[in-house]
This record gives C-alpha cells, structure tokens and sequence, in this order.
C-alpha cells in the first residue's frame, strides 16, 4: 500500500526555541498505525516543541519484560535510553509504553549502577501525550478542531493507574467543536488485552473483551477512543467481529483532525463497521 | 489441600463455559465493588491508614520471631498453648493430637482459610473426628463437598436455587414440600441444623485475622456470629492461623481492622470481632476450658527477604479479586488452591511451587486494578512479574513460544534491520488487508481472530513515512 499518511500541515518546526521533544512512537503505532505517529507529532508542535524522531527505536520491551525475561527487556530498555539520550522531553502515544519507560525501566536497572541513573534520568524526562500537553506544556484546549461524533473513552490500564491519565484527554476532547461524550458505564476495567495475555489466554481475554465492547456499544457513541493502540485494536477486533457498528481510533487523531484515513480495522471508503 | 493449579486453563475453560457462575460472578460489582468504594469515600483517612496499615506489617515482618516469640509467651501466660507448624502435615496433627485429647468425635469450625490449606476438613474425617463447618457459606460448601471459591464468600458461585437442592439432600429430617425459595428460609434451616451441633460441641476450631502479640489473643471477625458461639460454646478452642497473622499491639490491629472490612464487604466493621485471650478464668461467664494456637508456616518464611514477602502484609480481605477482571471472568475455583484471585497468583507459587502455579501469574493483564484497592498496598503485579522472571529461568515456557520471543527480541535489538524487515512485511499485510480493512484469520494468530478480527496495518510504516516525509521537507527547504 502506497497511499501516504503524512498529513498536510505537518512540517517539521525547525528554527525556534521550543523544547526539544524524542517521539517513541511504540512499535504498533510504527507498524500499524502511522497517522497515531504523525498526529503526535502535529499536537505537539502545536504546543511549540521541536519534535524529532530517533530512528533508533523498535520496542519498549514489554514482550520480553512481561514475560519474564529480564535480560532482553534490559537489552531493549538500554537500547532506548541510549536512543533518547538529551532530548528534553520524550513523548509516547501510549500509556502503556511510557509507563514502562516511567516506572519499570528504573525498577530494571534498580541495582545498576551506570544505567540506573540513566534510566531515572529517561523516566523523569517521558510523559505519555496526552499528559504531556496538558500537565507539561499547559496546553487547555486543541485550537480550531471539529469532529462530529458521539465519542465514548476507554481508560487504558497502565496509563490510568501508573500514570494518572484521566482528566487530561477529556479536557483536551472538550475543545474539540461538534463532539459529545458518553461515558462508559466502567470506564476503570479492563479490556482484556494485555499484550501476550490476550494470545496465552485466549478465552478469558475473550470473555474480557467481549463484556467491553458490549459496554462500548451500549453507550450509543459511534466512536471509540482511547489513547493506547493495543486496546483499541483489540476491541475495534471485537467490535467488527460483533456487528456492532461501533468505529475506533487513537484520540490523538481527533485531537489533531487527522481523522480523514479510515478508522482503525476499518476499509477504505468510508466502512463503518 | 491438593493444589490443582496446573489445570487452570482447562479449569477456566469449564468455568467460562456455566451460564450460572456467570449470573453468580455478575453480583460482585454490586455486591462488593460500590460498596467498598462507598465505605472508601466516608474516611476521608482512607489513604493515610493505607500507609500506617503497610508501615505496621512491614515493620513486624522484619522483626517476625521477635513477635511470634512475644505472642507465645503471652499466650502461655493466659493459660494457653501454642503449637509450632512448620508442614501442614505437622499442623493436621496437632489439631488431631488435640481432639482426641480431649474425646471428641465431632468438632464445630468457623470459617478459616488456614484450615483449608491444610485441607484439615478431609484429614480429621479420615481420622474419625467429624468436622461441622458453622459459617453458612462454609456449611453449604461442605454439604456439596466443594472448595471455597472466594476467601470471605466461600459460596459466591452458587444461587439459592443449588443452595436449597443441597439442603434438601442433606437433611431428611424436615418435610419434603416446606419452602425454600427465601435466602431467610436457608438460613434458619442452617441454623437450627447447627444449633443441635453448637450445644453438643467439645471442641471448637476458628481461624484467626489477627494474633495480637501484646496481649497473646487471637482476633476474628465474622457477621454471623457463629465464630463466637464455636469458641465459647465448645470446652476446647483451637485456632489455626500462619505466621503473618501476628501484629505487635491490639493498637495496631484495630488500624488494619478499620481498613479489613471497609475493603472486604464496605461495612465500617463486621457485625463481630471477638478478642480470644487464653481459656475461661474462674470468674468468667463462659470461654473453653482449653487454648490452643497452631501457627503455620508452610513456606512462608522462605518468602521472607524476596520480593514475594510483601504478599505476607495480605489482610485476606479479598477486595483485589473483587475487583480483578480475572477472577470475575472465571471465578476463584480454576486457581485450584486455598487462596485465589491476585493475592493467589503472588502468593501461591511460593507456598506450592512454581511448577504447580506457573499459570496463576501468568493469567493476568497487570492491569493493576489489584494494587490500586489493596488495603495493604501490596505490589500484586510486581510479584506476579516475578514469579513470570521465576518460570522463564526455569524454561517453563514452551518452545514455539520461547523461540518467537527470541527471534522477536533479537530483531528489536537491530533497528536497522528490524526497519528493512518490518517495511516489507507490513506492506504486504496492508496490501491484502486492504480491501476490508480487517482479517478475519490469520496464520499463526489464531490465539487473537478465533475471537476477534485483526486490524489490517496502513501499509507503510511510520519510519518509512517519516523518512519519506522530512525528504519532502528537506527538498522543499532547498
Ligand atoms: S492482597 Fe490486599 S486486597 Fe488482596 S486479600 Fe490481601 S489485603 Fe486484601
């Protein structure tokens, strides 16, 4: 597939004083969902950072971290805090990797001690985006967005309760024009994802995501969103597989009015379910 | 108890399967979720006891003999004995030495975790000595000759429709026709059933939620009130309790007990908490003639000085399998030990083995909903990682899976190359996703599309676009 998703508007703002911001892009946004990527990157430079892309970045190590092989997930982690050395900022579309950039790479490296400061340093320097626009930059509001839609949001664990990301997307999803919020009768569960969770223990991830998307549907909202990639695939997955004409899409694209590629799971041409 | 942990998956399966463990499971929202978040918002201290409840246990397991030597002598000093378990071999025969001690063919039991680790209900049976369990939940689990699912509800997996089937089954004596459709109704069959076994009792068996070491009492709390009758009714009382039981002063223990109730059922306390200090002194009303406490270790001190020793601050209130989507997708059952839900997932693979367990730690999202309401602030994710660290050293995870980890560890671990690999793949995938958006199968992920359609990818991936996209800028810039 050749079609491009860099957006118009995008450019990179070289040439002022802004603060220097690394994008970890999270390795399902780069192989899945570029537009997350590009939209991170336009939010930001909205909010007057000079944003740039370490090409040396693949995965937080999560897989590795989750399933009980530390020496891969140190591997990875050095990697990363290598690659974002002396940004002054790092930015992460997703609560879930930058609360294992936050919390758990300095748990990684606890007894280390050349790369345990170096992973504090990473850590006190990583803010996952929708937190970083409002609690760091002080951004209030998304200038000039419209979105007509009735959204619902889900509540992704890691950055819900390792992170406290829960005011910040619904205050910034309040400026954005033409756009309704129904809430989630549970927003605080889980979808039942939980990276290699979901494939090890299939039927109960099912069960799991299944009750989710039923409550996503019970909403009324025709859209989802949430500010991870991995719950939203999983239920966009749940949600096709249900009929239920629900679509979904990282809020980041709303936030930054990049909603004109098709919803996430969904086919070119304006495919709704 | 004989773990059956290893069979989880199947366990689950089973469990997913029962349309009535789901109603069942349904309730614990209401049931114990809004309530404890209810009880949480009327103390305003509720974070702050957080802290003093950690600090308390943290500061006793670091100073465990001291304590536990403290709690015996006292107990010696009000007249009472302690026994010393290391197995739960050792502690089945100590309560056995003691019911034929002192005659008895049949001993009353308030509700008591510990008991069912030691799996003592079948052990006194084989012996001869009849074991009547006193707590309703208990009593209707013994009649149907199943394991607890739920360490403060032991029944939550039945109805009262499977409630009164077993009643009418165990007791012949009352008519075939009389109404049991009210939860009343059960209970004051239950009850009458039991007052008959309350006034004949010798000896009497509870757990116990605290061990003062202060004073040498044991503490209980109960709603139904027949914890008290067991222990004062019967001429021998025997409590069963583990080694993290024991705190330094009643000071202390009443902090945990403003937090165990809250987050157990939301209630400010239990309708009974009952102080035990050694037997009847000559002018008390009433009290056993004989105390006794055995305390169990069975692996919990090794726990000590690892990371798994924070599972020992556990209060057993049961608020994180309450709120863990787990265990509200199959119940306590498919954990297969005395201790399901989070807490059992941190705490059973140091009590019967990684191998037996391996599965407990791993059937989680860490999604950290477990941490966030404990009252003890016990890292339950963080332990169950380790646990995880523990079978991967061990090789306990299969080969396809231990080699795509590998294969997918190494490329990570080379951007460049993981870019050249990455790019094609996804093209591909984008290019025969294209159409619909979506797979409905995919080789080798049929874990995912049996239940759920997999995203196509856009196509590109965002270092090729972004590579593409700052050439552009960059020819523009010219
Ligand atoms: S781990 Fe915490 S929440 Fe779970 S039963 Fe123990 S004290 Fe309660």
């Amino acid at each position: 597939m050749t079609t491009s998703h860099v957006p118009a508007g995008a450019h990179p703002n070289d040439g002022h004083a802004g603060p220097r911001v690394g994008l970890f892009v999270t390795c399902l946004v780069d192989l899945f969902r570029p537009t997350v990527g590009f939209a991170t990157v336009a939010l930001l430079e909205r909010a007057g950072c000079r944003v740039e892309v370490p090409r040396h970045q693949t995965c937080c190590g999560q897989p590795a971290y989750n399933s009980g092989d530390r020496k891969e997930a140190a591997a990875i982690a050095r990697q990363v805090i290598a690659a974002f050395d002396g940004y002054d900022h790092v930015v992460v579309p997703s609560g879930s990797c930058a609360g294992m950039l936050r919390v758990h790479y300095p748990s990684l490296f606890e007894d280390d001690p050349d790369w345990g400061p170096r992973a504090q340093d990473l850590a006190g320097r990583t803010h996952e985006l929708t937190s970083f626009l409002v609690d760091v930059t002080g951004v209030q509001a998304v200038n000039d967005q419209r979105h007509d839609a009735t959204v619902t949001y889900h509540d992704a664990c890691s950055g819900l309760r390792e992170l406290r990301v829960k005011a910040q997307p619904r205050q910034l999803l309040a400026s954005v024009a033409g756009l309704t919020l129904l809430e989630l009768p549970d927003t605080e569960t889980c979808c039942g994802f939980g990276g290699t969770f979901c494939v090890k223990y299939p039927e109960i991830s099912d069960r799991m995501v299944t009750e989710k998307a039923e409550m996503v549907a019970s909403t009324g909202a025709d859209t989802l969103l949430a500010g991870d990639l991995g719950c939203l695939m999983n239920l966009s997955g749940k949600l096709h597989r249900l009929g239920k004409a629900v679509s979904a899409r990282h809020v980041a694209e709303v936030l930054a009015g990049m909603t004109d590629v098709p919803p996430i799971g969904a086919a070119d041409g304006g495919d709704r379910r | 108890m004989k773990a059956t942990s290893h069979a989880f998956v199947d366990n689950a399966h089973a469990a997913l399967g029962d349309g009535q463990l789901r109603r069942a499971l349904g309730n614990i929202e209401t049931g114990f979720q809004r309530k404890r978040a209810a009880a949480k918002l009327g103390l305003p201290e509720f974070e702050a006891l957080r802290d003093q409840a950690k600090a308390i246990k943290d500061h006793t397991l670091a100073h465990l003999d001291l304590y536990l030597e403290r709690f015996e002598t006292q107990v010696h000093a009000a007249g009472g004995q302690v026994h010393w378990a290391r197995t739960t071999d050792e502690a089945r025969q100590s309560v056995l030495d003691i019911c034929r001690q002192a005659g008895a063919r049949s001993v009353l039991k308030g509700k008591s975790m510990v008991s069912e680790e030691m799996g003592l209900n079948d052990f006194l049976q084989d012996n001869g000595v009849r074991p009547i369990e006193t707590d309703l939940g208990e009593y209707i689990i013994q009649l149907r000759r199943e394991p607890p699912s739920h360490i403060i509800a032991p029944a939550l997996h039945l109805n009262k429709e499977q409630i009164a089937d077993s009643f009418r089954d165990a007791h012949p004596q009352f008519p075939a026709e009389r109404p049991l459709s009210e939860p009343r109704q059960l209970v004051d069959e239950a009850r009458s059933v039991l007052r008959d076994a309350f006034l004949k009792a010798e000896v009497g068996i509870t757990g116990a939620n605290f061990l003062v070491a202060e004073t040498g009492s044991t503490i209980i709390v109960t709603n139904e009130g027949n914890g008290d009758l067991t222990q004062t009714l019967s001429r021998v009382h025997i409590v069963v309790a583990s080694i993290e039981k024991v705190v330094p002063t009643l000071e202390d223990a009443t902090t945990l007990l403003r937090l165990l109730s809250r987050s157990a059922t939301g209630q400010e306390f239990s309708a009974y908490t009952t102080l035990s200090t050694g037997p009847r002194r000559p002018d008390d009303p009433d009290g056993p003639e004989a105390f006794h406490v055995v305390i169990l270790d069975n692996g919990r001190s090794a726990l000590l000085g690892t990371p798994a020793q924070d599972t020992l601050r556990c209060i057993r209130c049961g608020a994180c399998m309450n709120h863990c989507p787990i265990f509200a997708a199959v119940g306590g059952h498919p954990y297969g030990w005395a201790v399901p839900g989070p807490i059992g997932a941190a705490l059973n693979p140091g009590l019967i083995g990684i191998e037996e367990a391996h599965h407990l730690p791993h059937a989680s999202t860490f999604c950290g909903r477990c941490e966030s309401v404990c009252p003890m602030k016990i890292p339950l994710p963080k332990i169950m990682r380790h646990w995880r660290e523990k079978a991967f050293e061990k090789d306990m995870m299969g080969t396809v899976p231990r080699l795509a980890l590998w294969a997918w560890a190494w490329a990570a671990k080379r951007p460049r190359l993981y870019r050249w690999t990455t790019g094609p793949m996804m093209a591909v995938l984008g290019r025969l996703g294209r159409r619909k958006g979506r797979f409905r199968s995919v080789p080798l992920a049929g874990g995912w599309t049996r239940h759920r359609d997999f995203p196509a990818p856009q196509g590109q991936t965002f270092q090729q676009a972004w590579a593409a996209h700052q050439r552009g800028a960059r020819r523009k810039g010219q």
